[in-house]
């Protein structure tokens, strides 16, 4: 246990600006996470893998002379087709089943990507550098690498742009009725076999902004994935599905939350902390239902 | 129903007796001697898997067209069978189990990793087959009281306490201050335990001691700690990704250190990921290329590198290095024992007290090499950005003069 956090005032602000960065990222994961599982009734257990496989696109673009930042651009694009495949190949066989076959379904897929990446890329660990600089703030005292700021606004703008889409456009919409009733969007002709396609591809596309981020601000390595899986379950739980002021605020406080037990109970336990709190939360929601059972009883 | 249970049984039945019945080959079949080695070709050791058996295959190759290994008045010529660990121990110590019992090797190759290598031990022990490992340097190898164990590096406690050490001496022999970030895995943990004892011989002070995750991409927790409280060395030591955060983050959070140690900038590549950025880190290393080791077979370390980056086209890392010299240790030790008893090749293995373009080897009674010093090196970028590695200790094969402390980025 280490308590500097709290003894100098700086690091608590320094703490807490890492965190909600970060926490901004997670959420835009977490969200494409939430927009599946709202739609399709689906746990994407290979979110995490797609993540890195964009995070591969933006560094290969790296690799080749261009600006990773492109890769905000480029990566959800490529991802968006990667995500359609799946779609096709294997989700479209298991959208109707229960959780269950899906949750294996989709862990399966992890497993492959994981390996794939690992034989095509290598298992080195990888970075692309943005050559952005760094804020200070408060007379030097706390330090803002500005690629972890410049995550976080592409972030942004990228949720808002979706939110404006899900309301405005046709498809949007379309994926919004699928979710309240897929039998009654589909009497009141939605194709919804497109619907699914096209979330799963969103789904991916979102995956591809965060991994080219992720290449960004951290590195990436073919077996990274599974903490961003676990990371934006937890953050839909918390939420809710269809929530998405719930899902933003969820990120950040994650973020924040991770940022504290890393600083007072080591880094070591940081991913070890997220765990935790998933059990704890799972175990409440639990209890809580209970109760209202007892109640309706 | 019942003639398919029938048949089927059968077919296990002839499965079985095939699977015992394999006529196995021995060890040395003709003219070869045939070395079994299990290697991380897939999972996440495969990159540095690869430069062993690279390093392995370049020795081999070379040996065979020198003249072979001479044991009795014949000449026999080195062979290896290589199995796919899949980077996992539990897999790799089957393989071991596989390549004895099965393919009849009585000579074994270490695989990549302390890890992997901690694997197998118990089963190569267990046959009594000497087993010549280049890749683990985990201390816990050395204590187990293995007698078939041969280790061609130098243990990992003795990674960076030349660094603790150089660090106590331009401080004018005062303790130095010293910030830690070590991965919880057996290496890294291992060279913690050296930081410590050289902390303690030279009463040094360790202020900040953090352990780093399996699944490491983020230290700015540490690194706002370092800026707090202002160590006169800041070690890191976390395979690959450990190094390559460490420089990130420095960089981007502007860490003001005199002295920055870290293991495996070698296969981090770190001046080639991070450019400028990497300059002034001092890296420990069981091998560089300019170290000035002969041998017959390989002449030097820069001419190893030259032969090395023409058959595999990249400068070799120091895990190549150290696997091209297993092999010239087992030959010298066959030709001493002059037999393939596997008892007087393990005497003769022992015995070992040779020098070879990665170094003098000879080994104590755990197995490990005592004969060879750690090298540290440094970072060094010139004008235009171009950096290189280069020798600053020992003194003894320095090419460059340490540069210490690490100028302040504010004046960089």
């Amino acid at each position: 246990m280490d308590f500097m956090v709290f003894q100098y005032p700086m690091i608590t602000v320094q703490a807490c600006l890492d965190g909600i960065l970060l926490g901004i990222l997670f959420a835009l994961i977490a969200y494409g996470m939430a927009l599946q599982w709202g739609v399709m009734n689906i746990i994407n257990i290979a979110q995490g893998d797609l993540v890195i496989l964009g995070g591969y696109i933006a560094y290969f673009m790296y690799l080749y002379g261009i600006h990773p930042a492109w890769g905000v651009i480029v990566s959800p694009i490529i991802m968006y087709f990667v995500g359609v495949g799946i779609y096709k190949l294997v989700i479209n066989k298991v959208v109707d089943r229960d959780l269950f076959i899906s949750i294996l379904a989709t862990f399966g897929i992890s497993i492959l990507f994981m390996q794939l990446m690992n034989f095509a890329f290598g298992a080195d660990v990888v970075l692309a550098n943005s050559g952005y600089g760094t804020t200070f703030l408060f007379d030097s005292a706390v330090v803002l690498p500005n690629s972890k700021i410049f995550s976080a606004f592409v972030s942004i703008v990228f949720a808002i742009g979706l939110v404006i889409y899900m309301k405005k456009s046709k498809l949007g919409r379309a994926i919004r009725a699928t979710a309240q009733n897929a039998r009654a969007a589909k009497i009141l002709g939605v194709d919804t076999e497109k619907v699914y396609a096209a979330t799963f591809g969103l789904n991916a596309a979102l995956c591809g902004v965060a991994g080219a981020l992720i290449s960004i601000t951290f590195t990436i390595h073919p077996y990274m994935g599974l903490p961003y899986t676990i990371r934006s379950f937890m953050i839909v739980i918390v939420a809710g599905l269809g929530n998405l002021p719930g899902v933003a605020m969820s990120g950040m406080g994650l973020g924040v939350f991770e940022e504290f037990a890393d600083y007072i109970l080591g880094t070591e336990f940081r991913i070890g902390s997220v765990f935790l709190l998933l059990v704890l939360i799972l175990v409440y929601r639990r209890f809580k239902l209970s109760r209202k059972r007892e109640y309706l009883k | 129903m019942k003639i398919n249970k029938i048949i089927l049984s059968f077919i296990s039945a002839v499965a079985i007796l095939l699977s015992t019945s394999v006529v196995s080959f021995a060890k040395v079949v003709g003219d070869k001697i045939v070395l079994g080695a299990a290697i991380s070709l897939t999972g996440k050791y495969s990159s540095n898997g690869v430069h062993t058996q690279n390093g392995y295959n370049m020795a081999v190759d070379r040996i065979n067209s020198m003249g072979g290994v001479k044991v009795g008045g014949k000449t026999y010529k080195f062979e290896i069978i290589y199995y796919d660990d899949e980077s996992n121990p539990k897999r790799a110590a089957q393989l071991a189990e596989r390549l004895i019992s099965q393919d009849g090797v009585e000579f074994m190759l270490g695989p990549y990793s302390s890890g992997l290598t901690k694997a197998i031990a118990p089963v190569t022990e267990k046959y009594g087959v000497p087993m010549v490992e280049a890749n683990g340097a985990s201390r816990s190898l050395f204590t187990k009281g293995y007698k078939y164990l041969f280790a061609v590096l130098a243990p990992a406690n003795l990674y960076l306490d030349v660094a603790i050490r150089t660090a106590v001496e331009l401080n004018g022999g005062k303790g130095v201050r010293i910030a830690q970030a070590f991965e919880q895995d057996a290496f890294s943990q291992d060279v913690r335990l050296g930081i410590l004892d050289a902390a303690k011989e030279t009463g040094s002070e360790i202020i900040i001691d953090d352990k780093l995750p399996k699944e490491l991409n983020d230290m700015a927790a540490t690194l706002v700690k370092v800026k707090q409280m202002k160590p006169d060395v800041l070690v890191v030591s976390g395979h690959t990704k450990g190094a390559l955060t460490a420089i990130r983050q420095i960089a981007e959070m502007k860490v003001d250190v005199p002295m920055l140690a870290m293991t495996h900038c070698d296969a981090a590549k770190l001046s080639k990921q991070h450019g400028k950025n990497s300059q002034y880190a001092l890296c420990a290393s069981q091998w560089h290329k300019t170290l000035t080791y002969k041998d017959n077979f390989f002449k030097d370390g820069m001419t190893y590198a030259a032969d090395f980056q023409k058959e595999f086209g990249y400068d070799p890392p120091y895990q190549s290095a150290e696997s091209s010299a297993a092999l010239l240790v087992f030959k010298d030790a066959f030709e001493r024992a002059n037999s393939f008893d596997q008892k007087k090749v393990r005497d003769a293995l022992a015995a070992t007290n040779m020098q070879t373009f990665y170094g003098n080897i000879k080994f104590a009674p755990g197995g490990q090499n005592v004969d060879k010093p750690m090298v540290l090196f440094q970072v060094m970028c010139d004008g235009a950005g171009k950096c290189e590695n280069k020798v600053v200790a020992p003194l003894k094969w320095a090419s460059a003069k340490l540069i210490h402390p690490i100028p302040k980025w504010s004046d960089r």
